[in-house]
Protein backbone atom coordinates (compact mmCIF):
# COMPACT_ATOMS: atom_id res chain seq x y z
CA UNK A 1 0.00 0.00 0.00
CA UNK A 2 2.37 2.46 0.81
CA UNK A 3 4.72 2.19 -2.23
CA UNK A 4 1.08 4.26 -3.56
CA UNK A 5 1.69 6.80 -1.35
CA UNK A 6 3.96 10.06 -1.87
CA UNK A 7 6.97 10.61 0.28
CA UNK A 8 7.65 13.42 2.31
CA UNK A 9 10.76 14.64 3.86
CA UNK A 10 10.44 15.19 7.82
CA UNK A 11 11.99 18.25 9.37
CA UNK A 12 12.09 18.71 13.70
CA UNK A 13 13.13 21.88 15.48
CA UNK A 14 14.52 19.63 19.02
CA UNK A 15 13.83 22.90 20.49
CA UNK A 16 12.89 26.37 20.58
CA UNK A 17 15.73 28.49 19.28
CA UNK A 18 16.93 25.95 17.15
CA UNK A 19 16.63 25.38 13.85
CA UNK A 20 14.93 22.68 12.29
CA UNK A 21 16.77 19.73 10.99
CA UNK A 22 16.36 17.05 8.40
CA UNK A 23 15.55 14.02 9.98
CA UNK A 24 14.57 11.50 7.67
CA UNK A 25 11.21 10.84 5.80
CA UNK A 26 7.59 9.15 5.75
CA UNK A 27 4.83 8.06 3.26
CA UNK A 28 1.51 9.41 3.72
CA UNK A 29 -1.44 10.37 1.09
CA UNK A 30 -1.45 13.70 2.37
CA UNK A 31 0.21 16.24 4.25
CA UNK A 32 -2.10 15.92 7.28
CA UNK A 33 -1.55 12.21 7.61
CA UNK A 34 2.08 13.13 6.89
CA UNK A 35 2.69 15.14 9.74
CA UNK A 36 0.92 12.97 11.84
CA UNK A 37 2.90 9.48 11.02
CA UNK A 38 6.16 11.85 11.40
CA UNK A 39 4.93 12.35 14.49
CA UNK A 40 4.76 9.31 15.21
CA UNK A 41 7.88 8.51 13.29
CA UNK A 42 10.03 10.94 14.60
CA UNK A 43 9.15 12.57 17.92
CA UNK A 44 7.91 9.74 20.38
CA UNK A 45 11.20 9.68 22.29
CA UNK A 46 10.50 14.10 23.21
CA UNK A 47 12.87 14.71 19.88
CA UNK A 48 11.29 17.87 19.20
CA UNK A 49 8.62 20.83 19.42
CA UNK A 50 7.67 21.73 15.83
CA UNK A 51 7.78 19.77 13.23
CA UNK A 52 8.11 20.34 9.65
CA UNK A 53 7.10 18.28 6.07
CA UNK A 54 7.93 18.92 2.76
CA UNK A 55 6.69 16.48 0.12
CA UNK A 56 10.24 15.46 -1.16
CA UNK A 57 9.03 15.84 -5.17
CA UNK A 58 9.71 19.52 -3.95
CA UNK A 59 13.12 19.46 -2.98
CA UNK A 60 15.41 20.70 -5.39
CA UNK A 61 18.59 18.34 -5.26
CA UNK A 62 22.23 19.18 -7.07
CA UNK A 63 23.40 16.68 -9.54
CA UNK A 64 25.84 14.27 -8.09
CA UNK A 65 27.19 14.36 -11.78
CA UNK A 66 28.01 18.13 -11.29
CA UNK A 67 30.00 17.58 -7.90
CA UNK A 68 33.25 18.53 -9.36
CA UNK A 69 32.26 22.15 -10.28
CA UNK A 70 29.44 22.04 -7.58
CA UNK A 71 31.57 21.67 -4.13
CA UNK A 72 35.59 21.13 -5.19
CA UNK A 73 36.41 24.50 -5.76
CA UNK A 74 35.51 25.37 -2.10
CA UNK A 75 38.27 22.87 -0.77
CA UNK A 76 40.99 25.30 -0.76
CA UNK A 77 39.54 28.16 0.19
CA UNK A 78 40.09 27.57 4.52
CA UNK A 79 39.63 31.99 4.94
CA UNK A 80 36.51 30.88 4.60
CA UNK A 81 35.74 29.24 7.61
CA UNK A 82 35.14 31.87 10.86
CA UNK A 83 37.43 29.94 13.34
CA UNK A 84 39.82 32.76 13.14
CA UNK A 85 37.04 34.95 14.57
CA UNK A 86 37.23 34.56 18.63
CA UNK A 87 33.20 33.75 19.91
CA UNK A 88 32.06 34.77 23.19
CA UNK A 89 31.62 32.53 25.46
CA UNK A 90 27.89 33.12 26.20
CA UNK A 91 27.00 33.42 22.41
CA UNK A 92 25.68 29.89 22.61
CA UNK A 93 24.64 27.37 19.05
CA UNK A 94 27.23 28.75 16.45
CA UNK B 1 7.70 22.82 76.49
CA UNK B 2 6.74 19.12 77.84
CA UNK B 3 8.31 16.77 76.03
CA UNK B 4 6.16 14.13 74.03
CA UNK B 5 4.97 11.43 75.84
CA UNK B 6 6.38 7.84 75.00
CA UNK B 7 5.06 5.45 72.02
CA UNK B 8 4.28 2.66 73.98
CA UNK B 9 4.08 -1.13 72.65
CA UNK B 10 0.58 -1.05 72.07
CA UNK B 11 0.31 2.61 70.72
CA UNK B 12 2.37 1.14 67.57
CA UNK B 13 -0.02 -1.90 67.05
CA UNK B 14 -2.86 0.43 66.77
CA UNK B 15 -0.39 2.63 64.43
CA UNK B 16 0.81 -0.42 62.36
CA UNK B 17 -2.81 -1.13 61.60
CA UNK B 18 -4.21 1.48 60.25
CA UNK B 19 -3.64 2.46 56.22
CA UNK B 20 -0.60 3.83 55.03
CA UNK B 21 -2.43 6.93 54.44
CA UNK B 22 -2.96 7.70 58.09
CA UNK B 23 -6.37 6.48 59.17
CA UNK B 24 -7.37 9.99 59.58
CA UNK B 25 -6.12 11.62 56.11
CA UNK B 26 -7.83 9.38 54.07
CA UNK B 27 -11.20 8.80 55.31
CA UNK B 28 -12.59 9.42 51.78
CA UNK B 29 -11.27 5.70 50.50
CA UNK B 30 -13.32 4.20 53.00
CA UNK B 31 -16.23 5.81 52.22
CA UNK B 32 -15.69 5.28 48.22
CA UNK B 33 -13.31 2.34 48.43
CA UNK B 34 -15.91 -0.18 46.08
CA UNK B 35 -17.33 2.01 43.91
CA UNK B 36 -13.73 3.53 43.35
CA UNK B 37 -12.57 0.04 43.07
CA UNK B 38 -15.16 -0.84 40.65
CA UNK B 39 -14.59 2.33 38.36
CA UNK B 40 -11.06 1.87 38.71
CA UNK B 41 -11.03 -1.20 37.45
CA UNK B 42 -13.36 -0.56 34.35
CA UNK B 43 -10.96 2.42 33.43
CA UNK B 44 -7.97 0.62 33.35
CA UNK B 45 -9.69 -2.67 31.94
CA UNK B 46 -10.44 -0.46 28.71
CA UNK B 47 -7.56 0.84 28.17
CA UNK B 48 -5.49 -2.31 28.71
CA UNK B 49 -7.55 -4.73 26.38
CA UNK B 50 -7.81 -2.43 23.58
CA UNK B 51 -3.96 -1.56 24.22
CA UNK B 52 -3.08 -5.24 23.91
CA UNK B 53 -5.70 -5.51 20.76
CA UNK B 54 -3.82 -2.47 18.89
CA UNK B 55 -0.31 -4.19 19.86
CA UNK B 56 -1.71 -7.07 17.58
CA UNK B 57 -1.59 -4.67 14.35
CA UNK B 58 2.37 -4.50 15.63
CA UNK B 59 4.39 -6.05 12.06
CA UNK B 60 0.81 -6.39 10.26
CA UNK B 61 -0.32 -2.66 9.80
CA UNK B 62 -0.90 -1.45 5.84
CA UNK B 63 2.71 0.30 6.17
CA UNK B 64 5.41 1.10 8.90
CA UNK B 65 4.32 4.32 9.47
CA UNK B 66 0.97 3.13 10.53
CA UNK B 67 2.50 0.53 12.55
CA UNK B 68 4.26 3.04 14.52
CA UNK B 69 0.84 5.12 14.59
CA UNK B 70 -0.70 1.84 16.57
CA UNK B 71 1.90 0.82 18.40
CA UNK B 72 2.13 4.59 19.79
CA UNK B 73 -1.63 4.40 20.54
CA UNK B 74 -1.32 0.56 21.95
CA UNK B 75 1.80 2.16 24.28
CA UNK B 76 -0.18 5.26 25.80
CA UNK B 77 -3.27 3.18 26.52
CA UNK B 78 -1.11 0.45 28.53
CA UNK B 79 0.42 3.23 30.13
CA UNK B 80 -2.55 4.66 31.44
CA UNK B 81 -4.05 1.34 32.47
CA UNK B 82 -0.87 0.98 34.91
CA UNK B 83 -1.69 3.81 36.21
CA UNK B 84 -5.91 2.97 37.11
CA UNK B 85 -4.78 -0.40 38.22
CA UNK B 86 -1.97 0.32 40.44
CA UNK B 87 -4.42 2.64 41.95
CA UNK B 88 -7.50 0.29 42.06
CA UNK B 89 -4.84 -1.85 43.49
CA UNK B 90 -3.70 0.86 46.51
CA UNK B 91 -7.58 1.83 46.67
CA UNK B 92 -8.60 -2.28 46.99
CA UNK B 93 -6.13 -2.45 50.10
CA UNK B 94 -4.95 -6.37 49.11
CA UNK B 95 -1.73 -6.14 48.57
CA UNK B 96 -2.96 -6.46 44.17
CA UNK B 97 -0.56 -4.04 42.18
CA UNK B 98 -1.33 -3.42 38.60
CA UNK B 99 0.12 -6.30 37.27
CA UNK B 100 -1.68 -8.73 39.10
CA UNK B 101 -4.98 -7.13 38.35
CA UNK B 102 -3.84 -7.29 34.66
CA UNK B 103 -2.44 -10.47 34.79
CA UNK B 104 -3.95 -12.65 37.46
CA UNK B 105 -7.49 -11.99 36.51
CA UNK B 106 -9.89 -14.35 34.80
CA UNK B 107 -12.41 -13.25 32.21
CA UNK B 108 -15.26 -12.87 34.38
CA UNK B 109 -13.60 -10.45 36.21
CA UNK B 110 -12.83 -7.99 33.66
CA UNK B 111 -14.76 -4.85 33.56
CA UNK B 112 -14.03 -3.35 30.05
CA UNK B 113 -16.58 -2.59 27.59
CA UNK B 114 -17.51 -4.72 25.21
CA UNK B 115 -15.88 -2.39 22.28
CA UNK B 116 -12.37 -2.34 23.47
CA UNK B 117 -12.13 -6.07 22.90
CA UNK B 118 -13.75 -6.52 19.58
CA UNK B 119 -11.38 -8.16 16.77
CA UNK B 120 -9.26 -5.48 14.70
CA UNK B 121 -10.51 -7.23 11.42
CA UNK B 122 -9.22 -4.87 8.68
CA UNK B 123 -8.10 -1.23 9.30
CA UNK B 124 -10.93 0.48 8.77
CA UNK B 125 -12.92 -1.48 11.53
CA UNK B 126 -9.90 -0.87 13.63
CA UNK B 127 -10.16 2.80 13.14
CA UNK B 128 -14.05 2.95 13.36
CA UNK B 129 -13.48 1.53 16.88
CA UNK B 130 -10.57 3.49 17.60
CA UNK B 131 -12.54 6.73 16.63
CA UNK B 132 -16.01 5.80 18.49
CA UNK B 133 -13.57 4.65 21.91
CA UNK B 134 -11.20 7.48 21.59
CA UNK B 135 -14.11 9.84 21.37
CA UNK B 136 -15.82 8.85 24.48
CA UNK B 137 -12.64 8.69 26.32
CA UNK B 138 -11.82 12.12 25.58
CA UNK B 139 -15.05 13.81 26.98
CA UNK B 140 -14.95 11.21 29.94
CA UNK B 141 -11.26 12.33 30.38
CA UNK B 142 -11.66 15.96 30.23
CA UNK B 143 -14.62 15.24 32.93
CA UNK B 144 -12.58 13.26 35.16
CA UNK B 145 -9.86 15.92 35.32
CA UNK B 146 -12.13 17.56 37.49
CA UNK B 147 -12.89 14.53 39.76
CA UNK B 148 -13.57 14.89 43.82
CA UNK B 149 -10.82 12.13 43.86
CA UNK B 150 -7.07 14.34 43.17
CA UNK B 151 -5.41 11.01 42.14
CA UNK B 152 -8.15 10.16 39.16
CA UNK B 153 -7.74 13.73 37.96
CA UNK B 154 -4.05 13.36 38.20
CA UNK B 155 -4.13 10.48 35.84
CA UNK B 156 -6.71 12.01 33.60
CA UNK B 157 -5.42 15.53 33.11
CA UNK B 158 -2.36 13.89 31.98
CA UNK B 159 -3.52 10.86 29.85
CA UNK B 160 -6.61 13.29 28.47
CA UNK B 161 -3.65 15.05 25.98
CA UNK B 162 -3.19 11.28 24.44
CA UNK B 163 -6.43 10.41 23.60
CA UNK B 164 -6.81 13.95 22.27
CA UNK B 165 -4.31 13.14 19.54
CA UNK B 166 -5.95 9.00 19.21
CA UNK B 167 -9.27 10.88 18.22
CA UNK B 168 -7.68 13.19 16.07
CA UNK B 169 -6.02 10.54 13.58
CA UNK B 170 -9.00 7.67 14.32
CA UNK B 171 -10.92 11.12 12.74
CA UNK B 172 -8.42 11.71 10.08
CA UNK B 173 -8.40 8.20 8.95
CA UNK B 174 -12.40 7.56 9.30
CA UNK B 175 -13.03 10.80 7.20
CA UNK B 176 -10.30 9.67 4.50
CA UNK B 177 -11.40 5.95 4.11
CA UNK B 178 -14.63 7.39 4.19
CA UNK B 179 -14.10 9.78 1.87
CA UNK B 180 -11.90 7.69 -0.49
CA UNK B 181 -12.48 4.64 -3.19
CA UNK B 182 -15.46 2.34 -3.28
CA UNK B 183 -13.85 0.25 -1.65
CA UNK B 184 -12.28 2.08 1.63
CA UNK B 185 -15.96 3.62 1.70
CA UNK B 186 -17.20 0.29 1.53
CA UNK B 187 -15.20 -1.18 4.27
CA UNK B 188 -15.30 1.84 6.67
CA UNK B 189 -19.03 1.72 6.56
CA UNK B 190 -18.84 -2.05 7.55
CA UNK B 191 -16.33 -1.17 10.11
CA UNK B 192 -18.77 1.17 11.70
CA UNK B 193 -21.70 -1.02 11.50
CA UNK B 194 -19.84 -3.77 13.04
CA UNK B 195 -18.91 -1.79 16.62
CA UNK B 196 -21.97 0.36 16.26
CA UNK B 197 -23.77 -1.44 19.03
CA UNK B 198 -21.69 -1.35 21.48
CA UNK B 199 -21.42 2.81 21.87
CA UNK B 200 -24.59 2.63 24.00
CA UNK B 201 -22.89 0.61 26.64
CA UNK B 202 -20.04 3.34 26.97
CA UNK B 203 -23.20 5.76 28.15
CA UNK B 204 -24.56 2.85 30.40
CA UNK B 205 -25.58 4.10 33.91
CA UNK B 206 -25.80 1.02 36.02
CA UNK B 207 -25.71 0.80 39.83
CA UNK B 208 -22.71 1.55 40.35
CA UNK B 209 -22.01 4.32 37.59
CA UNK B 210 -24.88 5.87 39.54
CA UNK B 211 -23.28 5.98 42.52
CA UNK B 212 -20.31 7.16 41.56
CA UNK B 213 -21.79 10.13 39.97
CA UNK B 214 -23.53 10.65 42.98
CA UNK B 215 -19.86 10.77 44.69
CA UNK B 216 -18.56 13.16 42.49
CA UNK B 217 -16.35 10.44 40.86
CA UNK B 218 -17.87 9.83 37.58
CA UNK B 219 -19.69 12.58 35.21
CA UNK B 220 -22.81 13.31 33.78
CA UNK B 221 -23.03 10.44 30.65
CA UNK B 222 -26.20 12.39 29.26
CA UNK B 223 -24.25 14.94 29.24
CA UNK B 224 -20.79 12.80 28.11
CA UNK B 225 -23.83 11.83 25.08
CA UNK B 226 -24.33 15.30 23.66
CA UNK B 227 -20.88 16.01 23.05
CA UNK B 228 -20.40 12.84 21.88
CA UNK B 229 -22.68 12.84 19.36
CA UNK B 230 -22.19 16.10 18.32
CA UNK B 231 -18.57 15.30 17.77
CA UNK B 232 -19.39 11.98 15.57
CA UNK B 233 -21.91 13.57 13.56
CA UNK B 234 -19.48 15.95 12.47
CA UNK B 235 -16.98 13.32 11.81
CA UNK B 236 -18.90 11.43 9.12
CA UNK B 237 -20.65 14.46 7.46
CA UNK B 238 -16.49 14.81 6.40
CA UNK B 239 -16.79 11.50 5.76
CA UNK B 240 -19.52 11.68 3.62
CA UNK B 241 -20.92 8.77 5.57
CA UNK B 242 -24.53 8.20 6.95
CA UNK B 243 -24.22 6.84 10.58
CA UNK B 244 -25.64 3.22 11.01
CA UNK B 245 -28.64 2.13 11.22
CA UNK B 246 -29.90 1.97 14.79
CA UNK B 247 -28.52 -1.49 16.15
CA UNK B 248 -30.03 -3.43 19.06
CA UNK B 249 -27.20 -2.54 21.81
CA UNK B 250 -25.24 -5.31 23.65
CA UNK B 251 -24.50 -4.78 26.82
CA UNK B 252 -22.98 -6.75 30.14
CA UNK B 253 -19.10 -6.01 29.86
CA UNK B 254 -19.54 -4.08 32.45
CA UNK B 255 -20.59 -6.62 34.69
CA UNK B 256 -17.86 -9.10 33.46
CA UNK B 257 -20.39 -10.75 30.58
CA UNK B 258 -18.33 -10.53 27.47
CA UNK B 259 -17.97 -11.84 24.18
CA UNK B 260 -15.96 -14.44 23.17
CA UNK B 261 -13.46 -12.48 21.28
CA UNK B 262 -11.54 -11.41 24.95
CA UNK B 263 -10.99 -14.84 26.67
CA UNK B 264 -8.74 -15.33 23.57
CA UNK B 265 -6.78 -12.09 23.98
CA UNK B 266 -6.81 -12.28 27.97
CA UNK B 267 -5.14 -16.18 26.99
CA UNK B 268 -2.32 -14.32 24.67
CA UNK B 269 -1.52 -11.52 27.45
CA UNK B 270 -1.89 -13.35 30.05
CA UNK B 271 0.27 -16.86 29.06
CA UNK B 272 4.05 -15.80 29.85
CA UNK B 273 3.12 -14.30 33.76
CA UNK B 274 1.46 -17.04 34.32
CA UNK B 275 3.65 -19.89 33.00
CA UNK B 276 6.84 -17.85 34.31
CA UNK B 277 5.96 -16.07 37.44
CA UNK B 278 8.44 -14.34 38.69
CA UNK B 279 10.22 -13.35 34.50
CA UNK B 280 12.33 -10.55 35.06
CA UNK B 281 13.26 -8.61 32.26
Amino acid sequence: MSKDWPLWEVFVRSKGGMAHRHVGSVHAPDAEIALRHARDTYTRRMEGVSLWVVPSASIIASDPRDDAQMFDPAEDKIYRHPTFYNIPDDVKHI
Amino acid sequence: MPSLPPIRPEDEEVALKTRPGGAFDAPVDEEHRATLFEMLLRLGDDSLILGQRLGEWCGHAPSVEVDLSLANIALDLIGQATHFLNLAGEIEGRGRDGDALAFHRDVLDFRNCLLVEQPNGDFAQTMARQLLFSAWQKRLFDQLAASSDERVAAIAAKAVKEVAYHEELAAEWVIRLGDGTDESRARMADGLDWMWRFVPELFELDEAAADANGRGLWPDVDLLRTGYDARLQTVLAEATLDAPKPQRPILGGRRGHHSEHLGHLIAVMQFLPRTYPDAVW
